[in-house]
């Protein structure tokens, strides 16, 4: 038995979706029965780029989520399927069979992820395999993570705790995308965005300057979190959890003490925050 | 039928093509075997940094497969029906009547009478023609080979490219620190290496290395940037737009007004001044012209002095935030990336552009350039790469059919006159025109003061216009003209020549489809230019250079380009000239023995393999560049085309006085009173921006850049799985629409909301976009992409007609850089926005 999964830094994702491109030119147009059939030309995103805007001008963030079908091992799609249209493979493979899943919809519903796609013309659902045909015939990884430019996608068997994506999973930390979800995804993530706080501290008495050094604090969520404002004045919490509400100090001796309330509803710039001598 | 697997190269990488049946089922990045890589390995802080053994192609080539079975393949030669060479030819319906197909004999038996009559009539030089950028890849096919030495054969009139993706740089950076041979790009040796070493901050100003992918190179910097963000280098990006590389390096953005960074530079260089904190021996011994260019950063000359508030003024960047940027500059080993190249990016395709591209080089010579950490680097060249084996390129004279001395016989075209791509539809439609600078000016930086004017004296006004690939209406500015010139009567015969239909292909009399790359033999090093970029291949981590084995026949009727010139030129009675013997194989054969690549394969071996990388050699000795002009020594870099390498001026640069010049002696002893490219640099408010009279009717700045998800025009359009790329184009009611990115208060002023259809317009045109609203763009700016290949005027034919292709170009001014630089000026563009009630 193994566990062929895909661990997937988005610190390391650029968003160029050659990994998207990669899974279309290899399934549109060709099946590989009896694992998948052909990936139409609309509709479908076996390796879905989701791209994620947080903050505002000018301090906006850029982040891209690559979601592919997570492989659960508790997969919902299994039990959602009649006749064992999908089946897990022993390599941890859920594979959807092109044939005994011919109408069944339901399996498109299952899925929390959203990764599994209705065939309009051949009525079925369809998703990615991890180019299970390609991993049969002996090659290494599958087309998504060979085009990978900078290394954000690691291939291999996390049932091996020797595997290099295991390693790695335990060295970036990684977990489920919505592990809320409670499938046991076999495609592990880390970096993916929380909220972030983000400001510039300005003098008022010396607005040419840059405020660098001035304590800016976060409280909240049962921690307090104290920082430095950087050379241009700027200050960011990132990793914060999102709904949760906050106050931010920002101290300078000889200066009025400025104090704002805000909850993590969306990301939170405040932009200046201009603080008078006493 | 068992599978098949061919070798070949795009634009953007080396693919491995598997066929089956017949048909390609997958184009993978080059398969090549593990032990062929020996790869480098580069030592910083204790960590080695070495590239894994593969090819990082870009997105778009993995849609290869989808261009090539494309709908939009021109399938047969065609003709207009409305279009008779014997009766009326109907030039005013161009663009707007329709074709019908005609065979191969009939088509060559046109083009062939046209030329002979237009000749006969006329002179050779009534004949123009041109191609475009890098539509297909491989030495023996490409557009600089086939085609020149056709037209050269008829003794054509040809057309000057202007240098459209740096402008500035090549107008102006070339008199601050030569480079000419390069047309204003800095060397980019060994500069990865420097960088993982030395440096501790990067700006990135008006540069998007992550979309502009070095040109040629694909994504294989993309890792390098990683490890240089994951070093933990500081990163600070100049941009109205939070660009993509801004996106992924997570670094300070600062969104300067389009057409301000001119005057940012000159505050930082006033804080430098004034703060004295700039390299005072570098500007001593490694520069002249300091004495000149300080008094007018101080306001002693204009009395303004250009202090971080005023910079405010202009650019709306805090003069705090400037003064911090600077300080820290300074104070930190900092590299300025300024393009793609090193040089490039949108800040120097505005008014005035040359003099942003001088001040780049003289903000960095202020911290000694070529000193470690302190280079011009655009993080897309510069990795280990051996520089001794000579493969030619397309761009080296040794690398194409139509000069190369491979050749037995060599077409000479005595004709003088010259056409200036930007404006050419002025040329035909309003002559005279005139301007100075001949093209690419990589000879001597003199080329840039030669004078033209079209028509020359002696010579004809061009009558036939032969066009070869690619699409100009989403390519150069102010584009509906080139509807008009297409539509004039004085153009008497238009063919078009293609491998897909683009924007100007329906403006030919006569169509003919030429094939891709897969469909004949050809040769070709991975991201090479040769010539003008020599050494480009060091954007790649590996050389490789790719036998392209023809996967199968042309498809259709199509042919390849050369087979095409080959039959027009047999119907001449010339075809012998034109192929000097050979086949398309025999030349890939010539050129492969002309090489240095027997010395280490066989062709047999070559040939059959399809590829054959070529490593560093263990003893490799980096040789930064212009570390040997900061540290005052001869010039110890690989450039084969720095004239003063080898001599007894190796200490210098390739500027009249060998020192980087504050005050230009070029521009001195020729333009020598010229305000609007002063002999030291100055910042010059934009014809078309914030302060212009049309400002009050069209409130919003363009910017276009280059894409990312297309090369120049090339596959958009013909590659419709990138239409599922939302950054590229965003479907919508059955029609794929080209972005415009908008921010949420311009939007909401506008009662604009994402997904809606929106109409960009100004006294030039209109064109139609997909609404994106987003925090990464300025407001009071626009941001959509150029290099749209889908032309899709509402009402065909008629050039003033809205576009719902997404052309943005046509919005663009004609206006030149300024007066004696005939430059383009995309991002000095001035527009409005308005929801689409259609």
């Amino acid at each position: 038995m193994a566990r062929k999964g895909i661990l997937i830094d988005v610190d390391r994702c650029t968003g160029c979706y050659n990994c998207f491109l990669a899974c279309r030119d290899e399934h549109f147009g060709n099946d590989y029965l009896p694992l998948s059939a052909a990936q139409p030309l609309n509709g479908q995103f076996w390796m879905q780029i989701k791209e994620i805007e947080r903050g505002q001008f000018p301090r906006p963030k850029l982040s891209y989520i690559p979601t592919p079908c997570m492989q659960c091992k508790d997969a919902p799609c299994i039990s959602a399927a009649t006749n064992g249209a999908v089946y897990k493979r022993d390599d941890g493979v859920v594979v959807i069979d092109p044939v005994k899943a011919k109408g069944q919809k339901e399996i498109v519903k299952s899925c929390p992820y959203r990764a599994i796609f209705w065939n309009e013309e051949k009525q079925i659902p369809q998703k990615c395999t991890l180019c299970a045909h390609r991993l049969d015939e002996g090659e290494r990884r599958p087309r998504c993570v060979e085009s990978c430019p900078t290394g954000a996608m690691y291939f291999g068997d996390l049932d091996d705790e020797t595997s290099e994506i295991s390693i790695k999973a335990k060295e970036l930390n990684a977990g489920a995308f919505h592990p809320e979800y409670n499938t046991e995804p076999s495609v592990l993530y880390a970096g993916i965005p929380k909220k972030f706080v983000a400001g510039e501290v300005v003098l008022a008495d010396t607005p040419g300057e840059s405020a660098q050094g001035v304590k800016v604090v976060l409280d909240g969520n049962g921690e307090k979190c104290q920082i430095l404002s950087d050379s241009y004045g700027d200050f960011e919490f990132e990793g914060l959890e999102k709904n949760m509400a906050y106050s931010l100090t920002v101290e300078k001796e000889g200066y009025a003490t400025y104090t704002t309330e805000l909850f993590t509803r969306t990301d939170v710039n405040l932009g200046e925050i201009v603080i008078s001598p006493v | 039928m068992t599978e098949q697997v061919f070798t070949n190269c795009t634009n953007a990488g080396p693919v491995s093509v598997y066929m089956k049946d017949g048909k390609v089922q997958r184009i993978r990045p080059l398969v090549a075997d593990e032990k062929d890589f020996k790869p480098w390995v580069i030592e910083a802080g204790g960590q080695k940094y070495s590239p894994k053994k593969k090819f990082n192609i870009a997105p778009y080539v993995h849609g290869e497969r989808r261009r090539l079975y494309s709908d939009d393949r021109i399938k047969y030669p065609m003709k207009r029906v409305d279009f008779d060479p014997d009766g009326e030819r109907n030039a005013q319906n161009r663009g707007k009547s329709a074709y019908e197909r005609i065979s191969w004999d009939e088509a060559i038996e046109i083009i062939a009478k046209e030329i002979t009559r237009v000749k006969d009539n006329y002179g050779g030089s009534a004949i123009s023609g041109m191609t475009s950028s890098h539509h297909n890849w491989g030495i023996v096919g490409y557009k600089m080979g086939p085609f020149p030495r056709f037209m050269n054969m008829l003794e054509f009139t040809p057309v000057l490219d202007n240098p459209d993706s740096w402008e500035g740089w090549h107008w102006g950076a070339t008199h601050t620190y030569g480079f000419y041979w390069r047309l204003g790009m800095p060397e980019p040796y060994d500069m990865l290496g420097d960088a993982l070493q030395n440096a501790e901050m990067i700006v990135f100003w008006s540069n998007d290395p992550d979309t502009t992918r070095g040109t040629y190179t694909g994504q294989d910097s993309a890792l390098w940037r990683t490890w240089l963000k994951e070093k933990g280098v500081k990163t600070i990006f100049i941009d109205p737009f939070h660009n993509y590389t801004a996106g992924a390096m997570e670094g300070k953005w600062l969104a300067p007004r389009i057409g301000t960074d001119t005057a940012m530079a000159m505050a930082i260089a006033h804080v430098w001044i004034t703060e004295d904190i700039y390299d005072k021996e570098y500007v001593k011994d490694r520069t002249i012209g300091f004495d000149e260019f300080k008094p007018y950063v101080l306001g002693e000359t204009d009395g303004v002095p250009k202090t971080p508030e005023w910079a405010e003024e202009e650019s709306g960047i805090k003069a705090r935030t400037i003064r911090t940027l600077a300080r820290e500059w300074a104070a930190k080993r900092t590299i300025l990336s300024g393009g793609s190249r090193g040089g490039e990016g949108g800040a120097c395709r505005t008014a005035f552009g040359t003099e942003w591209a001088r001040m780049m080089v003289l903000l960095q010579a202020m911290q000694g350039l070529g000193k470690p950490g302190r280079s011009i680097w655009g993080t897309t060249m510069g990795a280990p790469s051996d520089v001794d084996t000579w493969f030619p390129a397309y761009a080296d004279p040794e690398g194409r059919i139509a000069t190369s001395s491979v050749a037995g016989f060599l077409p000479f075209n005595p004709t003088k006159q010259r056409l200036w791509r930007l404006t050419l539809p002025d040329a035909v439609l309003d002559p005279p025109v005139s301007w100075y600078g001949e093209g690419f000016c990589g000879q001597s930086l003199d080329q840039q003061f030669t004078h033209f004017e079209y028509p020359m004296k002696g010579y004809s006004e061009i009558k036939m216009f032969y066009r070869y690939g690619g699409s100009f209406m989403g390519t150069l500015s102010d584009t509906s003209k080139w509807v008009r010139m297409y539509q004039s009567p004085k153009l008497e015969f238009v063919v078009n020549q293609d491998v897909w239909y683009n924007s100007e292909t329906r403006m030919a009399d006569i169509i003919l489809p030429a094939c891709t790359n897969f469909e004949r033999d050809d040769v070709g090093e991975w991201g090479a230019c040769g010539g003008y970029t020599c050494h480009a291949s060091s954007g790649s981590n590996f050389r490789i250079v790719v036998r392209q084995q023809k996967c199968m026949e042309p498809m259709w009727d199509s042919k390849s380009d050369y087979e095409i010139f080959t039959l027009i030129a047999d119907k001449l009675g010339r075809k012998e000239e034109f192929t000097d013997g050979k086949t398309e194989l025999e030349w890939v054969e010539t050129f492969f023995n002309h090489s240095d690549l027997p010395k280490l394969v066989d062709w047999e071996t070559f040939n059959k393999k399809g590829y054959h990388i070529i490593n560093i050699k263990e003893d490799y000795k980096p040789t930064p560049a212009l570390r040997w002009f900061a540290e005052g020594r001869d010039c110890d870099t690989p450039d084969p085309n720095n004239a003063k390498r080898g001599t007894d001026k190796a200490k210098e640069l390739g500027t009249y006085s060998g020192k980087i010049e504050f005050a230009s002696e070029s521009l001195r002893k020729h333009f020598p009173d010229d305000e609007e490219r002063p002999v030291s640099p100055h910042y010059i408010p934009s014809f078309e921006g914030h302060r212009s009279d049309s400002f009050k009717k069209y409130g919003l700045q363009l910017l276009s850049p280059h894409p990312r998800f297309s090369f120049h025009c090339h596959y958009d359009k013909h590659t419709d799985w990138l239409d599922d790329i939302p950054i590229h184009r965003i479907k919508k009611d059955g029609y794929a629409w080209w972005p415009a990115r908008i921010h949420p208060k311009d939007a909401a002023l506008r009662n604009i909301n994402s997904g809606d259809i929106v109409k960009l317009y100004n006294d030039r045109g209109g064109v139609l976009c997909c609404a994106v609203v987003t925090e990464r763009i300025k407001p009071g700016v626009i941001h959509s992409y150029a290099s749209s290949a889908k032309y899709d005027p509402l009402s065909p034919g008629d050039s003033r007609s809205v576009d719902r292709g997404g052309c943005v170009n046509i919005l663009t001014p004609s206006r030149m850089l300024s007066k004696n630089v005939p430059g383009m000026t995309p991002n000095s563009c001035l527009i409005e926005i308005e929801k689409w009630e259609g």
